[in-house]
């Protein structure tokens, strides 16, 4: 664990090359989602979750909920970084009969806590899970990612409802702000007007960042200790595809099928800025 | 064994009762059951128990798929949970949660879904589920129950809520015929024999039991001897007991409170023609939606009632 900004941005980059490396083994695969919410999981993973990756489903541990299951392979990389399995094990990604599907199931893959896929049907488990948690006396958070074309769904609204009238403070739900979904720009498909004016008028502490910076997701998550009696919402404003230029300025970068080549690039970039960074080899 | 006490009487207590007390009752014995509700905690008894005990007795309000989810993760947390609501929202307004939230998943979940079939009655329509059984029965392993009277759904909620996987439990909120008596045993997957007879099979679950047992009263006074079946586990379906029956008499008439389509009668078929191909025909909703009336009047207008049966058990001997 660490609070080390340097390290967390190495972890963040480490874990965008891992999805790429997963994906570049299949040859195709979710790429934009997964690197807009690379480093809020460098994050969760590297200085806030209290997990044992020797044991992963130990009662009293933070637990995180990826309801944008489809970005499992930066999920993926992030639990192999921790200690979770073998890295390779990832690159295994979509191959039949793999334990690392397209979407988060957590009866295959040790370290996720709930499988997920469905857009929308995470957030229901997710305070599900953290109202149980909080019945059965434990002390353990939960961090629920979902995505801003998820919020398409109703049945967010209906989780996150609950989960204030609840007043679940141990919740923090975090909105993956890309401003994509698969078809385009979600202000253009179904227009969410704010997700920030809407989660505080469904009773959230709220706060909105810039997603792509560790420090400022940090901060932002650290912040939500001192609010208690309300469920924390932090919108994080993403990029869809941050970390790879080339990605970034694709319009349609949902799903990818790269050329070999070109994917072999991408994970070229990222091994290149991960050898120029600081802050050492990340320490589970 | 199940004690049979059939004499065509109404059960003194209604479901609404018996259901209500013996959930409070599991959460009373149990810290790990928890009860989750759609805004209809009233309809069933709970709702001073859920002002009581509101961590144990938790309402949802009218939000059905986020019910089924949250059911899933406080199951994920190590709980027990049963999920009540009317049968349409328990089942085709939240058959994705439940299928994925929960089957999926790995989550398991009882889900009670009241007033099946024509029981909706004055609900009408848009509250009559004739599909609940065909969605549930499509769920992996799910367990799915149509209860007959008070004593079996208060002896077998208990070993539900034990019961890996998916478990859907359809019934009423009045009263049926009273058909056991206290301390009756259940076994889920086993059904009963009310009645031995050699010319046909009368397979019923629910409210048919009795429309059954009253037909097969009417046909023995013709000289027809049915064996009448409580089907009351319509998955797992009883085989062994379905087989052993048709072999013996050569016909069997399924008589349900669903459409003819995925349901009760959808099971024994395939279960026949894959393992002793028999005349069969079936007393259920022709492919219908539902409509709004007192209960008798439905149980005429979609042809559920006594003189049905015998009318078609009248037709189906006769293909033997």
């Amino acid at each position: 664990m660490t609070n080390n900004v340097n390290a967390l941005k190495k972890l963040a980059a480490q874990i965008r090359l891992g999805a790429m490396e997963a994906i570049q083994a299949r040859g195709f695969g979710h790429v934009g989602g997964s690197l807009s919410v690379a480093d809020t999981l460098a994050v969760l993973y590297g200085a806030i979750l209290r997990v044992d990756p020797n044991n992963p489903k130990w009662p009293e541990r933070d637990k995180m909920v990826c309801s944008k299951g489809h970005a499992g392979p930066a999920v993926y990389a992030a639990l192999a970084l921790k200690g979770y399995f073998p890295y390779e094990d990832i690159l295994t990604l979509n191959q039949p009969g793999t334990n690392f599907p397209s979407h988060c199931d957590r009866k295959k893959t040790p370290g996720v806590d709930m499988t997920t896929g469905s857009l929308g049907q995470g957030t229901s488990l997710a305070v599900g899970m953290a109202l149980g948690d909080r019945l059965k006396g434990r002390d353990s958070r939960m961090y629920l990612i979902v995505g801003d074309g998820e919020l398409n769904e109703g049945q967010p609204w209906e989780a996150f409802m609950f989960a204030a009238a609840q007043k679940l403070d141990n919740l923090t739900v975090l909105i993956d702000w890309n401003k994509k979904q698969l078809d385009g720009f979600v202000a253009d498909i179904n227009d969410p007007q704010s997700f920030a004016a809407k989660m505080e008028a469904f009773g959230f502490h709220t706060q909105q960042v810039k997603g792509n910076s560790v420090e400022e997701v940090l901060r932002a998550i650290q912040a939500c200790e001192e609010v208690k009696g309300r469920p924390h919402a932090i919108v994080l404003d993403t990029i869809k595809g941050a970390g790879i230029k080339e990605v970034e300025d694709t319009f349609s970068n949902h799903s990818m099928t790269p050329k070999p080549e070109v994917i072999q690039g991408w994970v070229q970039i990222l091994r290149d800025q991960i050898a120029a960074m600081d802050g050492g080899v990340f320490d589970a | 064994m199940p004690k049979i006490v059939y004499d065509g009487s109404l059960d003194p207590r209604t479901f609404k009762d018996v259901i209500g007390q013996t959930i409070i009752r599991l959460l009373e014995s149990d810290p790990d059951v928890i009860y989750v509700d759609a805004d209809l905690m009233s309809t069933i008894g709970t709702y001073k128990y859920h002002q009581e005990h509101p961590d144990r007795a938790i309402n949802m309000g009218v939000s059905e798929a986020n019910m089924m989810g949250v059911a899933g993760g406080l199951a994920a947390s190590g709980f027990k949970p049963i999920a009540h609501t009317f049968g349409p929202f328990a089942s085709r307004r939240s058959f994705d949660q439940v299928f994925l939230s929960a089957g999926y998943a790995g989550n398991d979940i009882t889900v009670i879904g009241t007033d099946p079939g024509v029981c909706a009655a004055f609900n009408g329509g848009t509250h009559m589920p004739f599909e609940d059984v065909a969605l549930y029965r499509a769920i992996p392993t799910a367990t799915i129950l149509d209860i007959t009277d008070t004593v079996m759904f208060k002896t077998l909620l208990p070993q539900l809520i034990e019961r890996p996987g998916v478990k859907y439990i359809r019934v009423g909120r009045k009263q049926n015929a009273k058909v056991y008596d206290e301390g009756s045993a259940f076994e889920v997957g086993k059904s009963i024999r009310l009645r031995e007879g050699s010319d046909l099979t009368i397979i019923a679950c629910g409210i048919m039991v009795h429309e059954a047992l009253q037909a097969a009263r009417i046909l023995s006074e013709q000289g027809i001897h049915a064996e009448v079946l409580d089907m009351f586990t319509i998955k797992p379906l009883d085989v062994e007991g379905l087989l052993h029956s048709a072999k013996k008499t050569g016909a069997v008439l399924v008589a349900e409170n669903h459409n003819k389509i995925g349901g009760l009668y959808a099971a024994v078929c395939e279960a026949l023609a894959f393992h002793h191909p028999t005349p069969a025909a079936c007393v259920a909703v022709e492919d219908e939606y539902g409509e709004v009336g007192p209960q008798d009047y439905l149980q005429q207008r979609f042809g559920l009632t006594k003189e049905h049966i015998v009318q078609v058990a009248q037709d189906l001997i006769k293909r033997k």
